[in-house]
């Protein structure tokens, strides 16, 4: 019997077609990438070459010396490329985890205050949930400066209002619940009933909702960097990259493309990873 | 009459406050942090200039006699001059809204007569190949950031084809590229949205229930199926209005397009926090207003929402 169970809930080899498996492949490179920047960029990012700018990448004339070729101050492509990724994934991580704690929070606060607070939180939701979130940060952007810290956060407001508006319905459904009701009437204290019961029994949804505002967020930073209003030099990330790549779209494409490339491989693989943990985690959110 | 009121009441108050809302966030937010006496007047500046800049702008007053000023001053229609043109902020973006409006209509045009009958026809022709890859098609529409996109198109019909300038708003044929850069984009979402829309239509009863009677597949597709899915996708309208908001500001920088969200980046990087008010106000009541349009629309369209207050149950 319970060998049974088993194996009815392990997701039989069929049931990842190849597109999920390309998607996971490209997510663990990334990873990998980001964590091993250092290891793997064979040079530093500012390190500057002058005899060998905008260099072309192997293939199209260039030499393994700059496997990606170089920009305009002669540094490597690949090992501003690695970087680059570790940064935008690190923002990206940061600013999902805010993204998905923030809301979750305000979801449950207003799923067990009701009443006024719920209406109040309601409202805020919808505003934001009305405004484009990239003007909004640029807004915020103008006021408090740009370091890196305040950047993270500051992704990490997006997303937000659509964590709550799940969590705050998850909340309500589970309150709803006899396992949720029979804790509180044990006397279990609110905070112990929705952290210890509600947040687990709630975990797999915040989690494939979190699938979804993770590529979002990468898109939105390297909008943002691209502007020239996030990520600052001599730091770099996608956005910053692909903003560069403009100035010499004719001469040097490659500088162009191969950020390019890595912004959109990466949230095409997170979005079709995202709906096949949405299938297998939850079924109900089809 | 007052079924109607009771209808829409309720959703006009709640854009009201939703406005009041964005005018004190505004505020709060862009006059709480830092300090634009030192952003405009360099860190050299010296200590009487700034201040008599400060009291000139009137930021040496308590936080909430600012807020009342402001708000008092809005609903008057005056927004403060741009601190760095010196001309009312609201006439600066006013002189460019005109270009921005000039991209986005026509994406959005452009977005519905492509996104809709995709998606109708993939819905229609559900499971073999043309859905499939209209499917993954749409999966670059809404991954493909609209920066990357423009670049692109610039790097292929630009660059290497020659065909349309790569920036500049001077000659019609600048539009093709920035038009379609942000129109892309959001067809993708409509089509995929359409066709989902369509299939749950497609499976009802009363479609099982046209083609039994004997009408035509073509018919039942026009007069029963179509016109049901349309009104959720119409909907999306509002949302796809901020979505285009946010690509023009990165599209406008990709072209060099000298509309309002060239004036947003250019504002923001220098702190001219009366036009990044203005430009924040004006997006938030557009879209305030369109969502309460959809809302309102929703009710005439769909009657059976209008119901649920009054009568039906």
């Amino acid at each position: 019997m319970k060998t049974a169970t088993v194996e009815t809930n392990r997701p039989s080899p069929r049931t990842v077609d190849l597109p999920t498996l390309l998607a996971v492949g490209w997510v663990l490179l990334m990873l990998f990438t980001a964590l091993a920047a250092p290891l793997i960029a064979p040079y530093e990012i500012t390190s500057i070459d002058l005899r060998h700018r905008l260099a072309p990448p192997v293939g199209f004339g260039g030499t393994m010396l700059h496997a990606l070729g170089t920009d305009d101050l002669g540094r490597d492509v690949a090992s501003r490329l690695f970087y680059s990724i570790r940064t935008s994934l690190l923002v990206a991580f940061g600013a999902t985890a805010i993204s998905v704690l923030v809301g979750t929070g305000i979801g449950f606060i207003a799923a067990y205050f009701r009443g006024l607070v719920e209406h109040a939180l309601l409202l805020m939701i919808d505003v934001q949930a009305s405004l484009p979130f990239l003007i909004v940060a640029l807004a915020m952007l103008a006021c408090f400066g740009n370091s890196l810290t305040l950047f993270v956060a500051l992704m990490g407001l997006y997303g937000w209002e659509r964590n709550a508006r799940l969590a705050r319905g998850l909340a309500i459904t589970a309150s709803a619940q006899g396992y949720a009701s029979a804790t509180r009437q044990l006397g279990a204290h609110p905070l112990r009933v929705y952290l210890r019961h509600i947040l687990p029994n709630s975990a797999a949804t915040l989690l494939v909702a979190a699938t979804v505002t993770f590529p979002e967020i990468v898109l939105v930073e390297s909008g943002l960097s691209f502007l020239g209003l996030g990520v600052q030099p001599p730091m770099t990330s996608l956005g910053v990259m692909v903003a560069a790549g403009r100035e010499y779209i004719t001469r040097a494409s490659w500088m162009l493309l191969a950020p390019s490339l890595v912004i959109v491989m990466t949230a095409v693989a997170v979005s079709v990873l995202g709906d096949w943990l949405r299938d297998k985690l939850d079924p109900t959110l089809k | 009459m007052s079924a109607v009121f009771r209808f829409a009441g309720p959703k006009i108050l709640r854009a009201g406050l939703s406005i009041l809302v964005v005018v004190t966030f505004t505020f709060v937010v862009l006059r709480a942090s830092g300090d634009p006496a030192l952003q405009i007047l360099g860190p050299s500046a010296r200590a009487p200039d700034l201040e008599a800049f400060r009291r000139h702008w009137g930021l040496d007053q308590p936080l909430y006699v600012q807020y009342v000023r402001y708000v008092l001053a809005a609903l008057h229609c005056d927004f403060g001059n741009s601190m760095l043109a010196g001309k009312p902020a609201l006439q600066l973006v006013f002189e460019r809204a005109p270009l921005t409006l000039a991209l986005m209509l026509p994406a959005l045009a452009l977005t519905m007569l492509i996104g809709i009958p995709v998606g109708a026809y993939a819905a229609m022709h559900r499971d073999t190949w043309v859905d499939r890859s209209v499917m993954m098609l749409t999966v670059f529409g809404f991954t493909v950031p609209s920066f990357v996109l423009g670049l692109l198109l610039i790097l292929i019909f630009s660059v290497t084809l020659g065909l349309f300038p790569s920036g500049g708003a001077d000659r019609p044929e600048s539009f093709v590229l920035p038009v379609l850069t942000l129109g892309l984009g959001g067809a993708a979402i409509i089509a995929r949205f359409t066709r989902s829309a369509m299939i749950e239509v497609l499976s009802q009863l009363y479609i099982v229930a046209a083609s039994a009677k004997g009408v035509t597949w073509r018919q039942v597709v026009r007069h029963h199926a179509f016109p049901n899915a349309i009104i959720p996708v119409l909907t999306l309208f509002g949302l796809m209005l901020g979505g285009q908001v946010a690509g023009a500001v990165l599209v406008e920088s990709v072209f060099g397009w000298p509309g309002i969200g060239q004036l947003l980046v250019v504002s923001v990087a220098n702190r001219d926090l009366a036009v990044v008010q203005v430009i924040l106000l004006l997006v938030a009541l557009t879209m305030t207003s369109a969502n309460l349009l959809m809302d309102l629309l929703y009710g005439v369209f769909d009657p059976r929402l209008r119901g649920t207050n009054s009568g039906s149950q």
